[in-house]
């Protein structure tokens, strides 16, 4: 028998996307998605070891006020749970362990703020990359293409040539700490979705089908083992046929649940 | 010590940030600015040299990645800096979370105290007088914020600006004045009202002067050692609880009306009760066991049916005065504020969406500003960001919305803020929908702390906006902790832990505990228990300070440890203030002090009831049974101010494409998350590009259902000046409308009417005040008879009585303005309809009627021409038209709908064209039109009620016989739709207008692209 798949979902502090993201866990076949505020964790009310998947969803955590996810990286980095143990060390077990990462938007931006990502020479919690506010400056709710990234070892993409999702964000732009960090990500395959153009399917940089000047339309990263997976682009608000934008005209591509079932095909030993 | 930490982009890295202003300032204002950064200014106090020196190295409040961070002033080149600041005890949440994250890494929150700047280093060759008006006329609002200038040399002579602690200082203070009402004379107690911003009249005066005077009361006071006089407290209460904005004494005014046109006379006993309350109790009773409402008028929203297992809400308010002082914070606490109505309805309710409908003078306004007044582009800037950060922050989605501009809301922007809830049906054994607070539960303050803020908000918005209106009464919203209390509230609310809840709006805690105690009958409240921002607050500002995050529990004594020991786990803040009574009475203390001591009957009901008289005289401009147009004064015919365009019918179309009640509204849309909660069926912008606008929004809000909510509103001010009666019946139909136009089910709408009016009470101030209540009084009767003839119960609404504007010796009155929303289900998602055209060869319906109808029309706006006929709306027809277009969309039977509204025909057939990038050919000749109506009436007269739809070939027989099964059902097959992007209108065999789609586009576009 398949093993069970248990999702947490992280919220708390200005997450806000964490209904639709344990409804598309659980859409997409999880035998259970709880929603876990923060302090369910400090508490030890709930403990990351208890789940295989874990989703940290979109939103704007502390406002965004110091740039993207940049107070709450700290607040995971710094609190101790009730028992005192460190979040920190907890997390980093459940990567050990096999389990599945994925961080949506904010939750992106979390992980790649705490290290978590891209985590080159799987050096887990070192700030590697960094993302900023898009070109425009602007905050921005749009449908993008993305190609998918065949080479890449990440598990939620697999069997994917493209996604059409929505884009909610002001600050997705990849920024790495170094050009050598750049060419890595593409080098060792971790980009894993790139904006692209819907003719062509090819990469690119033209606004607003990237919409926020990320380099090589870089839209998402997973780390080298590829269970550990963020993107900017909102798969979960892709749910129901009828969130396609035009839907109404008879335009039914994939679904943004199919990064959900890759993911729980994974953990039950199917792929 | 005070340290700065100013935080820089790192010099490789592209400053888009800064790139964003250079640009702004150049739109804006005009004036060049080579380049802009801009960095991040912390001054932290209450931390050791080895604290800040720690906080850079370990990156606490800057990003390695991105930043460079300085303990000294960062290197500058720029011929100017200016520095921006937050003056004290204005909301700073970047601040806020500064302090949090420091306090979490460094330890030792409860001493550290952070104040934030922001530092533009320009390079420009404009001048210091240049840089002086970019800061006091964009970056900087003086109100709220303060600001300093360094040349290149003042710079290099003494870099960095001294660090600025905006600390609000003061001592704990438990003074309670006494007001000696007794011994004032009519023109003090008036001189005291206005100094005090009370808003109370001399009558209100003499009825609270009466109460005091009674021999009992003076017994009561002194056995309960009071004054016999009012404290200053006591004063504060009642003149918030009676303020127009929370009574709504003109709604609840006896008017004498006067209709001169027909001689008739009527006694009106409240506005409210009369053409609101009682219809929508007529239809409750008329529906019986199938009556949808559930909860109306009397909670912060009004709730109805949904589905087995939810019910849902709404609440719309206005947030028009704070928005006109200060745009970002105004907008800001408008939407977070409405946020709070539905989590404050019945047992509290999970949000759904949001709704936004603002009014603005043109933002390429050019004349002369009267004083105290922003320039409209600004005050449209600062709105827009307010909401995006409001409703972005706070996961709600803004699913629907609009913008109306009119030269007359440069007096007084509107700011609409709608929100949608959701509640169980049932919790915990009793309807979601109800709650009641009981004598001995605790009265329990959630979320943020008490400060200065907003104190007299629901006065001051009570009195017109003059050059000397407070400043108090700016707020900043925090949508983080109001997010967190959210979060902790519902939790709450599922585990059973209170018995009521409501919000601290207008008026704080003043309002809110002195509402709840109306269900016990009185309440003891120990303000000293009340957590502040700062000290330096006198008892009565803590009574009514309208500091924003709050809500109001009344949580029982059994339940009380767990729930303060839940809020605490979950970071948010919570206080026992006391606890609810069956005293009778409102009794508030210090400490043990005597602060106010009020008898809940005289508090809540012994506002005495105005007194006011309305007279109808129809405006010379529109005369009765009169369609003329003039220009200049002088009659014009319509057809030939049309045809005098150079561009002949097609470059007018492109023209009415472009103007600003028409063009697109992408630039706001897309900053706004419209589908945060992943339920979005129909969203704002519709069509092949994206770009066609949707009539209405509709939400999936239950993820694992296909039952959906439609929401959508009118709003037309433009047929103000005609005749309200027709402005309000043409909201109503409007909303109704578009409501139908993407798939609602027209017999399960509710409605939300939100008057906002210019002062309508006769006096030196007002002296057309009889007229401007006339003109309320038409509105509301034709709200009464639109809402009863559509069918649609009015379940929650607001008003705003004071949208004038005075200074400089000028007066601007805003046209009165009613939004109307309208709130529906769609059973099945699946069968919600777009605007945009789907395939060619479609036949196109004009569904409805076209009048010479053209006053107050985008068209005769546009070309400058006063007069007209207002359109009227045919309440039989409109009703079954909508009914059958529905039968006709569960029947799969309609491919594309849209309303025709704002430039007619023309305008709806462009938008359906654009929408879906294909081209039509439409016959004018076959519209059902009056006789003789001209080919440019036939495009753009706005008659009300019309919708095109288009359906496919092989649906066409079915439709028609749906549509011939109606007698009198007035559909018109005017064209089809072809795949040659070109849109073409011919009349008969002349062709009156050939444009590519793609042109119609671009004119769309054009305008807002910002």
């Amino acid at each position: 028998m398949a093993p069970t798949v248990k999702t947490l979902v992280i919220t708390g502090y200005g997450t806000n996307c964490e209904h639709e993201c344990a409804h598309a866990a659980k859409a997409a076949g999880a035998d259970e998605a709880v929603i876990a505020h923060f302090a369910d964790l400090v508490a030890g009310r709930v403990r990351l070891g208890d789940f295989q998947f874990l989703i940290f969803p979109g939103g704007f955590l502390d406002g965004d006020d110091l740039g993207a996810a940049q107070a709450a990286a700290q607040r995971w980095q710094h609190t101790v749970t009730a028992s005192g143990a460190s979040l920190l060390e907890e997390l980093s077990a459940f990567v050990a362990s096999g389990g599945l990462v994925l961080g949506i938007c904010n939750g992106f931006q979390l992980m790649v703020k705490l290290g978590l990502l891209p985590a080159l020479d799987l050096a887990y919690f070192t700030r590697q990359v960094s993302l900023t506010h898009n070109a425009s400056a602007r905050y921005e709710d749009r449908w993008c293409h993305l190609k998918v990234n065949q080479q890449s070892p990440c598990v939620f993409t697999k069997g994917l040539e493209s996604l059409y999702v929505p884009v909610r964000h002001g600050e997705g732009r990849l920024v790495p700490n170094s050009p050598e960090t750049l060419e890595r990500l593409v080098k060792e395959n971790l980009v894993v979705v790139q904006y692209a153009h819907p003719e062509t399917g090819e990469v690119t940089m033209e606004y607003p089908l990237n919409p926020n000047g990320s380099p090589q339309g870089i839209a998402g990263l997973c780390d080298p083992t590829g269970r550990v997976f963020g993107l900017m682009p909102h798969p979960e608000a892709f749910n129901h046929p009828t969130n396609h934008p035009s839907w109404t005209r008879g335009d039914k591509p994939t679904l943004g649940l199919v990064v959900f079932e890759n993911a729980i095909r994974h953990l039950r030993g199917l792929a | 010590m005070l340290f700065n930490i100013t935080v820089c982009p790192k010099p490789h890295l592209d400053d888009c940030v800064g790139r964003n202003i250079t640009h702004k300032i150049q739109e804006a204002l005009g004036i060049h600015v080579h380049e802009t950064h801009v960095a991040q200014v912390f001054t932290v106090e209450g931390l050791d040299t080895a604290g800040v020196e720690r906080a850079v190295a370990e990156g606490v409040l800057h990003d390695p990645v991105l930043h460079d961070a300085f303990l000294t002033p960062p290197p500058s080149q720029a011929d100017y800096v200016l520095e921006v600041g937050f003056r004290p005890g204005v909301t700073d949440n970047v601040a806020r979370t500064a302090r949090e994250t420091l306090g979490l890494v460094l330890g030792g929150k409860e001493s550290i105290q952070v104040y934030t700047a922001l530092q533009y280093h320009f390079t420009t060759s404009a001048g210091r007088a240049a840089v002086e008006h970019i800061a006091a006329d964009l970056l900087a609002n003086a109100l709220i914020q303060r600001y300093s200038i360094k040349s290149k040399a003042e710079w290099q002579a003494e870099p960095g600006f001294a660090p600025v602690a905006a600390r609000v200082t003061g001592a704990a203070s438990n003074e309670v004045a006494v007001i000696p009402l007794a011994s004032m004379s009519d023109s003090a107690m008036e001189d005291f009202s206005k100094a005090n911003t009370l808003a109370l009249s001399l009558e209100e005066m003499h009825a609270v002067r009466a109460h005091y005077a009674q021999p009992e009361v003076q017994a009561t006071r002194r056995s309960m050692g009071l004054p016999e006089d009012p404290t200053d407290a006591e004063i504060e209460v009642l003149a918030q609880t009676w303020s127009e904005h929370c009574k709504h004494k003109i709604f609840s005014a006896a008017i004498q009306y006067e209709n001169k046109e027909t001689g008739r006379r009527e006694a009106i006993n409240s506005l409210y009760k009369t053409c609101i309350q009682r219809p929508t109790a007529m239809m409750r009773k008329q529906m019986g066991e199938k009556d949808y409402c559930r909860s109306v008028f009397k909670d912060n929203a009004g709730v109805v049916a949904f589905t087995d297992s939810h019910d849902v809400c709404i609440k719309v308010e206005t947030h028009n005065s704070p928005s006109a002082l200060d745009p970002y914070g105004g907008a800001l606490t408008g939407i977070v504020g409405v946020n709070r109505d539905p989590m404050g309805t019945g047992m509290g309710a999970e949000l759904v969406c949001n709704m936004d409908v603002f009014c603005f003078a043109s933002p390429f306004y050019e004349g002369e500003l009267p004083p105290r007044l922003l320039h409209p582009r600004r005050v449209m800037e600062g709105v827009r960001e307010g909401v995006e950060h409001g409703g972005n922050k706070s996961g709600v989605p803004t699913v629907n919305g609009s913008v109306v501009f009119h030269e007359r809301f440069l007096g007084k922007p509107l700011v609409y803020c709608g929100t949608v809830g959701m509640l169980p049906r049932m919790l915990h054994g009793k309807p979601g929908h109800e709650k009641k607070a009981n004598p001995g539960d605790a009265i329990v303050m959630v979320g943020g702390r008490i400060g200065k803020d907003g104190i007299h908000g629901a006065t001051f918005s009570s009195e017109e906006l003059h050059e000397g209106s407070p400043v108090t009464a700016v707020q900043i919203g925090d949508p983080i902790t109001q997010r967190k209390m959210y979060d902790c509230v519902i939790r709450a609310r599922n585990l059973g832990l209170y018995s009521a809840i409501t919000d601290n709006g207008a008026g704080g805690l003043s309002s809110s505990v002195g509402e709840m105690a109306e269900d016990t009958g009185g309440c003891e409240l120990d303000l000293a228990k009340a957590p502040l921002k700062y000290d330096g607050m006198k008892p009565w500002e803590i009574l009514l300070s309208e500091a924003q995050e709050r809500m109001t529990l009344a949580v029982p004594q059994e339940n009380l440890a767990a729930f303060l020991a839940l809020a605490k786990e979950m970071d948010v803040e919570a206080t026992s203030l006391g606890h609810y009574t069956d005293s009778g009475f409102f009794h508030v203390t210090y400490a043990g002090k005597n602060v106010a001591l009020l008898p809940m009957e005289f508090l809540h009901d012994g506002v005495p009831q105005m007194q006011l008289e309305a007279e109808w005289v129809r405006p010379a401009a529109f005369p009765q049974g009169n369609d003329v147009l003039l220009k200049n004064n002088v009659p014009c015919q319509f057809e030939d101010a049309v045809g005098q365009h150079t561009g002949g019918h097609g470059g007018f179309l492109l023209d009415m494409m472009g103007t600003l009640n028409i063009c697109s509204k992408e630039y706001l849309i897309r900053q706004y998350d419209h589908e945060v909660k992943g339920g979005s069926v129909v969203k704002p912008l519709v069509g092949v590009m994206r770009d066609g606008p949707a009539d209405a929004a509709v939400v999936r809000p239950l993820l694992d259902s296909e039952a959906g909510l439609v929401l959508s509103h009118g709003i037309c001010p433009k047929f103000s000046d005609a005749d309200t009666y027709w402005m309000m019946a043409n909201a109503i139909d409007e909303a109704v409308r578009n409501a139908v136009a993407v798939g609602a089910d027209p017999t399960t709408l509710a409605g939300v009417d939100n008057f906002c009016w210019c002062d309508p009470v006769q006096s030196e101030k007002t002296p057309d005040g009889k007229y401007k209540l006339a003109q309320l009084v038409r509105a509301n009767k034709a709200l009464e008879q639109y809402c009863l003839g559509f069918g649609v119960p009015c379940v929650s609404g607001k008003d705003s009585m004071k949208n004038d504007f005075m200074g400089g010796g000028e007066k601007i009155s805003i046209p009165p303005t009613v939004l109307f929303s309208v709130l529906g289900n769609i059973h099945n998602v699946n069968k919600a309809v777009t605007s945009d055209f789907k395939t060619e060869g479609e036949a196109i319906f004009l569904l409805g009627r076209t009048a010479n109808e053209l006053a107050g029309s985008e068209a005769a706006e546009a070309l400058g021409l006063a007069g007209g006929a207002v359109p009227q709306v045919d309440l039989l027809a409109a009703k079954t038209r909508y009914a059958l277009v529905h039968q006709a969309m569960q029947q799969g039977l309609i491919s594309a709908c849209h309303d025709l509204s704002d430039g007619g025909l023309a305008v709806a057939l462009a938008e359906m064209a654009l929408g879906g990038r294909l081209g039509a050919r439409v016959n004018l000749a076959r519209v059902l039109a009056e006789k003789g109506l001209g080919v440019a009436a036939l495009l753009y007269s706005e008659s009300a009620s019309r919708l095109l739809v288009t359906v496919r070939r092989e649906h066409l027989a079915a439709f028609q016989q749906l549509m011939g099964t109606h007698m009198g059902f007035d559909a018109a097959l005017i064209g089809n739709v072809a795949n040659t992007g070109t849109l073409v209108v011919a009349h008969g065999d002349n062709e009156v207008l050939r444009l590519d789609v793609e042109e119609l586009a671009e004119a769309f576009k054009a305008t807002l692209r910002w």
